[in-house]
């Protein structure tokens, strides 16, 4: 296959971008995408030319870390599925691909296709876990957690926190992301004592970081690679609300 | 060198007991008076960041993703193994480690192995605490599977996503320490050296990995929790960016490092679809529960599959050979990790292979699908299915799966005593960047197990016996001469990297060296092959030296930069694997020297020469290393064959 | 009180402002249809007018117009706000973005369409409610009781058929803005269920988006034909 690649180049945060074009002759319908940039990064480095700074690591899409806008959606056409999991079969010999950076102001980019999205981790930090100490445990089985709820909590936990909901949201809103936590916790017996306080605080961290507000136009779960459900949007909202209205903090 | 391993005396099932009583302690109040450095996030080092956070200690964690959260323990499918004996079904402790011993080719320590069984129960308890949704029963308790290399159903899981939800668990309990103020997080941020003074680990050298800028930071003590090497094949299940770096300098330093030759290659992966091929992807191991592995029976069949002229299917039952259910009918598709490997290997090199090729076998769904229906198969694989089928564009409802092995876990690591202290004073390793806990051989879903057995229960008692000891005031400020010599040599080798200038990519030249190895030091190995290895390496190493490529700056963001100096050390690892592998003659678990099988084909091991860890000892640059041996000894299990017939 | 404010000064509370006063909006709709169903009955306006004269006069109905107004105002001014916030968001766009890929158009534009409706209401309000209260309307007498005859305004403005026109899109606009707008609020509520929400989704769109403005569409174009004597 023949493909031109249009990439978006920018050498820091502090620099201007733009998108760059490069030829690739030799493309393999059966390489991955990822693959087809390590191709042109080994055709750049032998020419001298720097070569394309993109995120990637476990190539399994699992890890969360690829973060590419493919030809004007996150992680590319195919739907859950990240960048790593995209194949060049999807495409077409001749074909243009258009690969920009995740776009937010809470993600600034870093070097050319890598962005900083370590808002994510401060948002879990503000409230995204249970608080138990190592060793203080109950035994395992003295939670009972019927398989549908547990199956609900893990649709939830199967977030990935690759970003792509607020890539691919026309606000930027990282609502998705945080509501599949909240509602992880939520939905699960562990999680019960803290969660108004949980809601509260990463709600507030969330606006904080300068991610958008929810429109529901649905788009961050038909992009997320892992198909969350805007179920979990509700039940965010209506964890905040009844947080909001019932909790003992009146200071906001 | 003396190796201590340190197991504590006394009866099997109460050395940990006894020896937690046995360990000095550190006042509560003096706690955080002391800094621990961990570097790594993934299970062993998030869950051991936390557990010492939350004891009062100060601790630095480092990862070289951009989250804590991606470390590649996130990767691991298939579960985690506790002796719960939820399921009724004659599971213990003992079993457990008896299991564990066995499938390891006895080439383990009893005391160490046993703690892991002992505390696997605590892991269920906490991970249930932190909200990781385990599959349920619909009454509402844990559900189990069987996994391979065992027979009792002690596999906790959370769909094909068991590490992924073990370390998210690990990572909120990291976050909410980083919340406390007790953890501080330098993400980005790839360690590159180790400080030893006095004869003990003061701290670390590290590259900002977005700013390029080259710190130390100093502690009590140094955890390692950096995870294996297969990346020194190139292509291994392990994510781009594993790497030996942290281990091997530290290793540099004086650590020695534990039997580098036991790499596991995992038999259920996605074959190769060309050379451009960057990573192999597993289909985890807990399909091995309902597909059966089979090849053609002739090499003409054979033959005609791989050129396209028949399908799976034009082969009647009596065109196929199962052979793993012919060879080991009492486990049949579900032996261990190392025995399924060899025989898809040795099916392919018969020329019995499928896919174009020729690097397959066949993992078939059709029975079980007959037997137990569609909607059950999905229930259980549906994840797994439909990422294979991303990769190859094949339904494996509807075709058979194609499977090959690949490289996916090394036993080998630091040399750690039962304290997980290496031989550096101070300097701890944890996980799979330790060597203890499964000898030649790994069994399926114990790595999970290992990892935060290591960081939740074993290091938060075992660190503060060094500390006690030690003192508080017993730590070195990052401007002290050590500090500054270990940054300026560490710029030197940046320096380095960007100033030879030659023709190479640095990826090229590792896909070179994981050619060289998996030809010669992977599934089998033989002296032959691996004194060609030897040579084919060192000649490596000077084409890298002199010919590599690397672009861009110091001080920026450089990913060429990085993989220089990680592919700088696999190189020099892959040396020693092949000289450790050249010194064990005999086979056993995931070593298997062709000069040393049964007539069948087995393993041979040789217990009479070879029941000892190699601990290996760096005397610098181009010398060969020495080896120190610590004898294993075994007092609760009978050295046998291992049979899975 | 602080969390009052920082309540609704958050993302999520300033979304639950939108959807209350937009779902108060959408009540107001129902009513307003059904009222001014008046219109068809063919009597000369006569129960047009005494509808209208009830609206204007009774106490409650007064109260809860002031209501409508603010929640009018107050939606505007907060879905202007939250576009602001929401622009912010990503200062530097997509060089080429795909977004039909995955949303609906209606769900993306409700800044456009919103911005379309204030105006129309502008308007609107000019046409008749500023007429009713503060024009020089002509009056109708009913058994013996004077009435402002707003019905001979609603038939010199729907005479005009650039007016007619203007209306039918703005209804259209009013369609696509509910289409999205009306099960938006109840997800921005929190009110969501596997059982309920295919209902909402139902009625957002058929009777919200479909049928309502379809009605209202048809009320200048029923005066526009009657006044020109085509039907």
């Amino acid at each position: 296959m023949k493909i031109t690649l249009k990439v978006w180049r920018q050498k820091n945060s502090n620099t201007p971008g733009k998108l760059v074009e490069y030829q690739l002759d030799n493309v393999s319908e059966d390489m991955s995408f990822l693959e087809m940039f390590d191709v042109l990064n080994d055709s750049l480095t032998r020419k001298g030319e720097e070569p394309v700074a993109f995120d990637h690591d476990c190539r399994e899409g699992i890890c969360g870390t690829c973060s590419m806008y493919i030809n004007g959606r996150a992680h590319g056409p195919q739907t859950g599925a990240t960048t790593c999991q995209l194949h060049m079969r999807s495409f077409n010999d001749g074909d243009t691909i258009v690969v920009e950076p995740w776009r937010a102001r809470a993600f600034p980019i870093i070097k050319d296709l890598i962005v900083d999205r370590l808002a994510f981790d401060r948002i879990i930090q503000a409230g995204g876990y249970v608080s138990v100490n190592t060793g203080s445990a109950v035994d395992a089985n003295e939670i009972l957690i019927p398989r549908t709820i547990a199956d609900e909590a893990m649709d939830a936990a199967a977030c990935i926190g690759c970003g792509a909901c607020v890539a691919a949201c026309k606000n930027a809103s990282a609502m998705l992301f945080v509501s599949a936590k909240v509602s992880q916790l939520a939905i699960l017996p562990q999680g019960k004592s803290e969660h108004k306080e949980r809601a509260e605080r990463m709600v507030a961290q969330m606006d904080s970081e300068g991610f958008g507000a929810c429109s529901f136009t649905g788009a961050c779960s038909v992009e997320c690679p892992k198909s969350i459900s805007l179920d979990h949007i509700a039940r965010l909202n209506r964890e905040y609300l009844g947080a909001k209205l019932s909790s003992d903090n009146i200071q906001g | 060198m003396k190796l201590e391993s340190k197991i504590p005396e006394g009866p099997l099932a109460e050395k940990w007991a006894r020896h937690k009583f046995a360990l000095k302690l550190v006042n509560p109040a003096n706690k955080r008076k002391y800094d621990i450095i961990v570097v790594g996030t993934g299970l062993a080092g998030a869950s051991a960041a936390a557990s010492l956070a939350e004891l009062g200690y100060n601790v630095k964690a480092f990862c070289y993703q951009d989250s804590p959260r991606r470390a590649h323990s996130i990767a691991a499918q298939g579960g985690i193994n506790a002796a719960k004996n939820y399921q009724n079904d004659g599971d213990s402790v003992f079993r457990l480690f008896y299991d564990t011993i066995k499938g390891g080719d006895y080439r383990a320590r009893e005391g160490n192995v046993y703690r892991l069984a002992e505390v696997s129960v605590n892991i269920i308890d906490q991970c249930v605490a932190q909200g990781v949704p385990f599959a349920r029963e619909y009454g509402g308790t844990l559900a189990n599977r069987s996994f391979g290399g065992a027979q009792v159903s002690r596999t906790f899981y959370a769909r094909g996503q068991t590490g992924q939800q073990l370390l998210l668990g690990a990572y909120s309990a990291l976050s909410r320490q980083v919340a406390n103020g007790k953890v501080k997080l330098y993400t980005r941020t790839e360690m590159l050296d180790l400080v030893v003074e006095d004869g003990k680990a003061r701290g670390i050298v590290v590259r900002n990995l977005i700013t390029g800028k080259i710190e130390s930071h100093s502690g009590h003590a140094v955890l390692l929790c950096t995870g294996g090497y297969g990346n020194v094949f190139y292509l291994s299940t392990n994510a781009m960016g594993c790497n030996v770096t942290a281990a091997w300098r530290a290793h540099k330093k004086g650590a020695l490092f534990g039997n580098p030759c036991f790499t596991q290659i995992h038999p259920t992966c996605i074959p190769v679809s060309g050379h451009y091929q960057s990573k192999l992807t597993l289909m985890s191991e807990s399909l091995r529960n309902d597909g059966r592995v089979w090849v053609p029976k002739t090499k003409e069949d054979a033959e005609k599959i791989r050129k396209g002229q028949i399908k799976p299917s034009d082969l009647g039952e009596e065109a196929r050979d199962y052979f793993l259910e012919r060879r080991y009918p009492s486990f049949g598709n579900l032996v261990p990790r190392d025995v399924a490997s060899r025989n898809a290997k040795n099916m392919c090199d018969e020329g019995r292979g499928v896919a174009k090729t020729g690097l397959a076998v066949y993992l078939d769904f059709a029975d079980a699908i007959k037997r137990d229906g569609l909607k059950t198969i999905e229930a259980k694989y549906g994840n797994l299915f439909e990422m294979y089928e991303k990769i190859t564009g094949e339904n494996p409802y509807e075709t058979p799966m194609m499977i090959y092995p690949a490289v996916h876990y090394t036993m080998g690591g630091l040399w750690v005593d039962y304290n997980l202290m290496t031989s550096i004073p101070g300097l701890y390793a944890l996980g799979e960047a330790n060597f203890s806990d499964h000898g030649a051989n790994r069994l399926g879903a114990s790595a999970l197990m290992q990892g935060l057995a290591d960081g939740y229960f074993v290091i938060p008692y075992t660190v503060g016996d060094y500390l006690a000891t030690i003192g508080p005031a017993d730590k070195l400020p990052v401007d002290a001469p050590a500090f500054k010599e270990a940054e300026q040599k560490i710029q030197a080798q940046v320096n380095k990297f960007l100033s030879i200038q030659g023709e190479r990519p640095v990826d090229d030249l590792h896909k070179e060296l994981g050619h060289i190895m998996w030809e010669y030091c992977g599934m089998s190995r033989s002296a032959d092959g691996l004194k060609i290895a030897k040579q084919k390496i060192q000649a490596l190493k000077k084409e890298f030296w002199t010919n590599s490529k690397v672009l861009g700056d110091a001080g920026e963001m450089n990913q060429g930069l990085e993989q220089a100096g990680r592919v700088a050390d696999f190189i020099e690892l892959g040396e020693l694997m092949v000289d450790d592998a050249l010194n064990r003659n005999e086979s056993c678990g995931g070593h298997f020297r062709e000069e040393y099988q049964t007539p069948d084909g087995e393993a041979l091991r040789d217990d009479a020469n070879y029941t000892y860890v190699a601990a290996w000892e760096y005397q610098g640059e181009d010398k060969p290393e020495l080896l120190n041996k610590e004898p294993l000894e075994f007092e609760n299990v009978k050295l046998t064959q291992r049979s899975y017939k | 009180m602080a969390w009052v404010t920082q309540t609704l000064s958050s993302s999520l509370g300033r979304k639950v402002i939108m959807s209350l006063t937009g779902l108060f909006l959408c009540s107001f709709l129902i009513i307003h249809a059904a009222g001014n169903l008046q219109l068809f009955k063919g009597d000369g306006g006569r129960a047009f007018n005494e509808y209208t004269y009830f609206m204007t006069h009774n106490p409650l109905i007064m109260t809860v117009s002031y209501l409508l107004y603010t929640s009018i105002l107050v939606h505007a001014l907060m879905a202007f706000i939250l576009t602001r916030h929401n622009q912010a968001s990503r200062p530097v766009k997509y060089a080429y973005s795909k977004p039909e890929a995955n949303s609906e158009w209606s769900s993306r534009n409700m800044g456009i369409l919103g911005t379309v409706l204030l105006l129309f209401i502008i308007i609107h309000m000019r046409t008749f409610w500023f007429e009713m209260h503060f024009g020089s309307v002509p009056m109708a007498e009913y058994d013996g009781k004077e009435y402002k005859d707003l019905y001979r305004v609603v038939q010199a403005a729907f005479g005009e058929l650039w007016y007619v026109t203007l209306y039918v899109i703005c209804m259209v606009a009013v369609g696509y803005h509910l289409w999205h707008g009306f099960q938006s609020g109840f997800q921005t509520l929190g009110i969501r269920h596997k059982k309920y929400t295919p209902l909402i989704e139902f009625l957002g769109k058929y009777f919200f988006a479909i049928i309502i403005p379809a009605a209202f569409a048809a009320m200048p174009i029923y005066v526009y034909l009657q006044v020109h004597h085509i039907i």
